[in-house]
């Protein structure tokens, strides 16, 4: 009992550092990913011993975007704006921040490991009711932004958590339908089992991962999950061109650091969804409990725990590969306006979701697949 | 769900129910609101009830709320200074709530009390046992209601849609003046 509850907090703790790490990388990604793709140089003044610029080496902005601007954020005056409402204006960043940081611990990161005759499965909480976790705390985070606009006294700022608010509402619609398609398919509520059922192969050499199962739900995911994590082209609630920053205008120091932090965390939260979901959560391609099996019949040993340890490997690859790609649609596309984002919303993405599960219950009883 | 758990979820509902009715500001009133959804919710999943718990969860503290906030924003409503009323009118308003507690603690506390608590059996309250239930025994009301609400939701939209024509701005502005 004691060593579950141990390796349980472990676990959670392990879940909550990778989500930050996540951030952290996907904030150096924002400086110096957008730099690559838009052909800049980016940040590249900050270093610490100066060792390196002597010898000769470019500055990757490491030390920039990862030490020296959380720094300058966290060291910056906090300003309360005068007849804002102090209480819920300070509540109001830990509101948006804390439900995508408990929503991590249903992501399975690993397969079952043995330690000293003990069986750890690696996800923070083996729900059964997983994915109904999922949707009560992701729909909660819409009380930072809303209330966070509201107590600023600021009308931009009441605009943006207006139009975060709408937005976050319309999408969450989407992005259950894309879920329950997803469960029905695979007939459980347990992320665990999901990426279970994602093992193994069809025709010899396809990996049975759920986005050829289920390919229209993963691009509702993909774009509802883009817009609830607020980033272009969605992120009509802090567009700078008209709203100064949006719902976080009146916030500076470390509550601004927060706020940001929960956009990059929301975005590693997409990606870990979309891998869990679509992209077989630990599994790697054809590698079974005993070792990989490839397409050609060649059969390769690999002991037990290499085989645990590689399933977390190649969820990290996964997710970091998908929070790279978020990162690229967000320098890539335009913002939308308003109404086709609300367009684009109740008129296809709705009915898109309403029709995969309709197909999807059709297939699911048609195959006999029902318990 | 262990005893100090269950005790401590209960006084932070309590409490909080509390503070929606003594709040001065509607949004403090709101967010004391939502913290008793949040424990009551959390009540229910400790007590095995997932599916309830976490459908309060989604459906009343993720969504109905969000709308009561939208409601407090578009009426602009503001904290309130001070008890409005007349004295006498404040006076026999706390005799009546006084009677009404009164006569609600008679009536509901002793059959209350004589309850005999017994233990489901396992598995009861879950996704499973939940959907069995509506999809066999309960199929034609779970039906019925289901597009009882679709209609409530179409009427709704037919309600609230504007006359064709007007649905473009610029014509609803030329309309206008």
């Amino acid at each position: 009992m004691t060593i579950e509850l141990i390796a349980g907090a472990i676990k959670a703790i392990l879940m909550i550092l990778l989500g930050l790490n996540l951030s952290l990388f996907l904030l150096y990604f924002e400086r110096k990913g957008s730099a690559l793709i838009q052909d800049r140089i980016g940040s590249n003044r900050v270093t610490i011993t100066g060792l390196g610029k002597r010898m000769g080496m470019p500055n990757l902005g490491i030390i920039n975007t990862t030490i020296a601007d959380p720094v300058k954020m966290f060291t910056k005056e906090d300003f309360v704006p005068a007849g804002a409402d102090k209480f819920v204006h300070t509540l109001a960043p830990f509101l948006a921040l804390f439900p995508v940081m408990i929503t991590y611990v249903v992501i399975p990161f690993g397969d079952t490991i043995s330690i000293a005759g003990h069986r750890i499965g690696l996800e923070a909480a083996d729900l059964n009711a997983g994915a109904l976790y999922l949707l009560a705390t992701i729909g909660l985070g819409v009380y930072g932004i809303a209330l966070a606009g509201w107590s600023s006294n600021n009308r931009w700022a009441l605009l943006g958590a207006i139009r975060a608010t709408a937005q976050m509402i319309s999408y969450e619609l989407a992005m259950g339908l894309a879920i329950v398609s997803v469960i029905m398919a695979f007939g459980t509520l347990n992320l665990q089992q999901i990426v279970r059922a994602q093992g193994g192969v069809w025709f010899g050499f396809l990996p049975r991962w759920g986005i050829f199962v289920q390919p229209l739900a993963f691009v509702l995911l993909l774009v509802a999950g883009a817009a609830e994590s607020k980033r272009i082209p969605f992120d009509l609630p802090e567009s700078e061109s008209e709203l100064i920053q949006g719902y976080f205008t009146e916030y500076s120091g470390g509550k601004q650091a927060v706020f940001m932090l929960t956009d990059f965390a929301e975005q590693a939260l997409v990606a870990m969804l979309l891998t869990t979901f679509f992209f077989g959560g630990w599994q790697v391609p054809w590698l079974m409990r005993d070792g990989f099996h490839l397409p050609g019949g060649a059969v390769l040993a690999v002991p037990a725990l290499a085989v645990s340890l590689l399933g977390v490997v190649a969820f990290l690859v996964k997710v970091v590969a998908l929070c790279i790609f978020l990162g690229m649609v967000r320098w890539t596309l335009p913002r939308f306006r308003y109404d086709q984002l609300m367009r684009l919303g109740w008129k296809g993405l709705v009915p898109l979701g309403l029709i995969n599960v309709l197909l999807t219950a059709f297939v699911v009883v048609a195959t006999g697949r029902v318990s | 769900m262990p005893p100090f758990l269950y005790i401590f979820l209960g006084a932070l509902a309590i409490v909080s129910a509390l503070g929606v009715v003594v709040q001065r500001n509607p949004v403090h009133s709101l967010l004391a609101l939502i913290a008793t959804l949040m424990s009551v919710a959390i009540l229910f999943i400790g007590e095995t009830a997932v599916v309830v718990g976490f459908l309060q969860i989604i459906v009343y503290a993720g969504a109905i709320m969000v709308l009561f906030l939208f409601v407090i924003w578009l009426l602009n409503l503001q904290v309130e200074t001070s008890l409005t009323g007349h004295l006498a009118l404040k006076f026999f308003g706390s005799l009546a709530a006084a009677l009404l507690m009164t006569e609600l603690f008679f009536i509901l506390a002793p059959r209350h009390l004589l309850v005999k608590f017994s233990r489901e059996p396992a598995g009861y309250g879950s996704l499973a046992s939940l959907a069995g239930k509506l999809f066999t025994d309960y199929l034609v009301a779970f039906e019925v209601t289901s597009v009882l609400l679709l209609a409530a939701v179409v009427g709704s939209v037919a309600l609230a849609r504007k006359p064709p024509g007007t649905d473009d701005p610029w014509v609803a502005e030329k309309i206008a003046s």
